[in-house]
């Protein structure tokens, strides 16, 4: 089998979706074959990726967001997609703004998809427009923020201390202190 | 009736939660309920010099730490475009497949207790236990290694440490027969696991599910052969398959993947052997320590040490992804790099995370009993799926 090269894969898509303008990432280190898909083309570039056998991408492997603060569009979705049969991987990439964070959701192409989307929504809050359950899934359902964002603040929970704490108050010092517990020991 | 299973139950190994939707005491619906050891590692990374963050990879899958250091330094190391020397390359393999072992045996002792046969446990707690003093002679720790470092170890293997280790490699084949004649053909074991927990090849891709329960549905899968990493091209061993998909069949894939560790673990010995002593590091100060002898004796030395342990190391602008084959599956990181000593985004790929979408499926009209079979069977660790 001819093994599957960066350059045939674009040559594959750019057939079939002669309208779509795809870019390929490049710079200095980026160490894998990494394609630009626009966000309203992503579902039927998914799908022909999954489906045509020569690229055959049958598992989608990982998806993560970054937050390029203070780049425009601010957000990225990666996806990381592995064929199997070809042994390539495919690295796709979304640009998502920050005034409404949308992406259409890929469960419909990979059902894999419900985890990490869920994981991505829950770091970053990009919504994946279709998913069949959209809640936070690590952190706790009640969580306000979103803490992957680059202004979000690595954070820490504050010790409570009477001089922080407003309902705190003072230990009684009449309280009564417990003796310690006698143990006694068996003679030897 | 809704039935909530965990967070803290000896069944869950470690602290998941299920709701669990039953009709009677057949499950009509299982959700995993995640989160409980999240301590936010993706995002304390960013913080972090790359050299900071290998701890952390210990903590994420605490069974096989030593295939997690692995996973962040080749990554890190395709990052930089940089490949470390073959003492080094050789003996990763070797401690990394003695992992496979250790995690393997964890989750044989566990499961076969959570179907009741408690005895094995034991038996396979003791082994692991041999192959953890030998992880404590290499880097001073049982469990939480640390010992891989980017560009190579962290220090050079101990004397007469392959002699010891190959001692003990001698005595694994009798323990394995002996877990298989306790265990394998036990007509209780073949009724708790055969036809439990089921999953198709097709659900298993489609799930994105990786590792021994995808190879025990026939997906003919593994990174070690297919895109090999970390010098794994050099060496021989199978990739066995189940053809059932079910609890039983994982069981025979792993105890199969454990005789070829050991296989993979005498070559490493015979290779490092060849070797024979010589740097465990590479000499590209840039990005690794030198020395310490060097840096009591070399100004320049001295300022590399200085530099990395002060600033960390600069790697170029970038990004890299590099999957491993971790004992529970695919283990990999992602890392966007900005240029400077931190990564801008650090991303885990963690197998435990990405099969537990297996869980629903595989419990779906069962009883409860094969619930607890299903957790067992699909080898998760929660400190890697909560991250």
């Amino acid at each position: 089998m001819i093994p599957l090269t960066p350059e045939r894969i674009e040559e594959r898509l750019r057939e079939r979706f002669p309208g779509v303008a795809f870019r390929r990432q490049s710079g200095e280190a980026v160490r894998d074959h990494t394609l630009h898909v626009p966000a309203d083309h992503l579902l039927e570039v998914c799908t022909f990726l999954r489906d045509d056998p020569e690229l055959d991408f049958a598992m989608l492997s990982w998806i993560a967001g970054v937050d390029w603060l203070p780049r425009v569009p601010r957000f990225e979705v990666v996806y990381g997609l592995l064929s199997l049969s070809r042994r390539v991987r495919l690295t796709l990439k979304v640009a998502v703004g920050e005034e409404s964070p949308r992406v259409p959701t890929v469960t419909g192409i990979w059902p894999t998809a419900d985890f990490l989307e869920r994981e991505t929504y829950d770091f970053y809050g990009i919504e994946f427009t279709g998913h069949p359950n959209l809640t936070r899934i690590l952190l706790p359902e009640g969580w306000v923020g979103w803490p992957l964002r680059k202004d979000s603040p690595l954070g820490y929970e504050e010790v409570a201390f009477t001089h922080n704490t407003p309902g705190r108050t003072k230990p009684d010092p009449g309280l009564k202190k417990l003796a310690p517990k006698k143990v006694r020991y068996r003679a030897q | 009736m809704t039935l909530n299973i965990g967070p803290q139950h000896p069944a869950t190994h470690g602290v998941m939660r299920v709701a669990v939707e039953l009709d009677g005491e057949t499950i009509l619906r299982a959700q995993p309920v995640l989160g409980y050891l999240h301590t936010g590692m993706e995002k304390q990374a960013e913080y972090k010099t790359y050299t900071q963050s290998i701890p952390m990879t210990d903590r994420m899958d605490y069974l096989a730490p030593m295939s997690n250091n692995l996973a962040f330094c080749l990554a890190v190391e395709k990052l930089l475009g940089i490949t470390p020397p073959p003492r080094a390359v050789h003996a990763r393999v070797m401690l990394t497949e003695m992992t496979r072992l250790a995690s393997h045996l964890v989750w044989f002792g566990t499961h076969v207790m959570d179907v009741g046969a408690v005895t094995v446990f034991f038996y396979a707690f003791r082994e692991r236990e041999r192959i953890l003093t030998l992880y404590d002679e290499v880097c001073g720790a049982r469990m939480t290694a640390t010992y891989f470092r980017v560009g190579g170890l962290a220090m050079d293997l101990p004397a007469d440490f392959l002699d010891r280790l190959s001692a003990f490699l001698d005595t694994m084949p009798g323990h394995l027969a002996e877990y298989e004649r306790l265990v394998t053909g036990n007509p209780i074991w073949l009724a708790r696991t055969k036809g439990v927990a089921l999953l198709s090849k097709q659900d298993a891709l489609a799930l994105g599910i990786t590792g021994p329960v995808a190879r025990g549905s026939g997906v003919d899968w593994d990174l070690r052969r297919d895109m090999p990493y970390g010098g794994y091209d050099e060496y021989e061993f199978d990739v066995p398959l189940g053809t059932n998909g079910d609890a039983f069949d994982r069981y025979l894939v792993r105890f199969e993947e454990m005789r070829q560790s050991i296989r993979i673990c005498r070559q490493a010995i015979a290779r490092l052997r060849e070797i024979g002593p010589g740097d465990y590091r590479l000499r590209d100060y840039k990005y690794v320590l030198p020395p310490k002898e060097l840096v009591k004796t070399s100004m320049e030395a001295l300022i590399h040490h200085f530099k990395i342990v002060a600033h960390g190391f600069f790697p170029p602008a970038g990004e890299a992804y590099l999957g491993i084959e971790n004992p529970k599956g695919e283990l990999g990181f992602y890392f966007v790099s900005d240029g400077s000593p931190r990564p801008w985004r650090m991303k885990v790929r963690s197998p435990s995370f990405t099969n537990l979408q297996a869980f629903d499926p595989m419990v779906r009209g069962r009883l409860v009993a094969d619930l607890i079979t299903t957790i067992g069977t699909l080898d998760i660790v929660l400190g890697e799926v909560d991250r």
